[in-house]
């Protein structure tokens, strides 16, 4: 690269490099980062228990306490219709959320778990909203409170609809 | 404002560059630092449901295999960019677990990431879930999108 001279007023020379070559070269790695750029939302995972498979074994696990069972109806269109907390139907997952923190009361959480029993056609963002609503929520200055993290699923009812 | 006067040479104007160059510097470390090549783990086609209490894992999760169940009739699973029919997933997760083998892992302790699209059936998932169990994998996680929720006090 040649590099420039001048002289300055007092006589000394003075080297002056050419950027222009760097500053191409910057905006053509700032233009490539930027166009390959994808941003993605934060994700999360949930834990979950499938006891499926020991059950099919014949060896049922020991527990403390019975799961408490959270039904979840759909309709035709997989759209929740209703959901039930070991048989007691309830209007929200709000409400479901309410119970499931006043059964948590002076327990242990540890011990308790949830067994999610769903039609098949129910849409899994329903599914997703009730292990959200059993498993914590965030309190007033936004941490996170845990409830029940034992989450288990029943098999399906029913079959797929056409 | 003090103007400050400069000897401009009739020769050459050059402006001072350092402000413009340390600024693209910082721009072109953001975006390295930001760039994600792997996207094929993370579909465009699903549509993730959303949970305020979905929060990274701390630490990694253990030899993950990461299954995209999409809404699709009849389902179909994406995995590692290859879609393919939920009943045809067998063949795959065989081959991960011979994978797993190799590397001296079991299928019991990898980590089955579900990444399902919230309008997929329950029972679909269900069905995944069977299949992977039925090779032998045991833990499973479920993902959300993590959704915002703003906080009021007092409520």
């Amino acid at each position: 690269m040649r590099l420039g001279t001048k002289r300055d007023e007092a006589g000394f020379q003075r080297i002056e490099l050419n950027m222009t070559p760097m500053i191409d070269v910057c905006f053509q790695l700032l233009i490539f980062f930027m166009l390959t750029l994808k941003v993605f939302a934060t994700e999360g995972d949930f834990d979950i228990k499938m006891p499926l498979a020991t059950m099919a074994q014949g060896t049922p696990k020991e527990q403390e306490n019975p799961p408490i069972v959270v039904r979840m109806k759909a309709d035709s269109r997989g759209r929740l219709s209703e959901i039930l907390l070991t048989e007691k139907p309830l209007k929200s997952f709000q409400e479901l959320r309410e119970e499931i923190k006043a059964l948590c009361a002076g327990r242990d959480t540890s011990t308790l778990e949830v067994e999610l029993d769903c039609d098949y056609v129910l849409r899994y963002e329903y599914v997703m909203e009730a292990i959200t609503h059993v498993s914590g929520y965030v309190d007033q200055s936004g941490n996170i409170v845990k409830l029940i993290e034992k989450i288990k699923f029943k098999p399906a009812r029913g079959g797929p609809v056409e | 404002m003090k103007v400050i006067k400069r000897h401009v040479t009739s020769e050459s104007f050059s402006p001072d560059m350092t402000p413009m160059i340390d600024v693209t510097f910082q721009l072109i470390i953001f975006f390295m630092l930001t760039i994600n090549f792997v996207t094929e783990d993370q579909s465009e086609r699903i549509k993730l449901p959303e949970s305020e209490l979905a929060k990274p894992p701390e630490t990694p999760w253990e030899s993950p295999i990461v299954l995209q169940l999409t809404a699709a009739k009849p389902p179909s699973v994406i995995v590692g960019g290859d879609e393919v029919s939920l009943s045809l997933i067998r063949g795959i997760l065989q081959r991960e677990k011979q994978r797993l083998q190799e590397l001296g892992r079991s299928a019991a302790k990898a980590t089955v990431i579900i990444r399902a699209d919230r309008d997929a059936h329950t029972g679909t998932l269900q069905k995944l879930i069977k299949e992977c169990q039925d090779l032998g994998f045991e833990r499973f996680v479920l993902r959300a999108r993590e959704k915002y929720i703003r906080v009021t006090q007092g409520t």
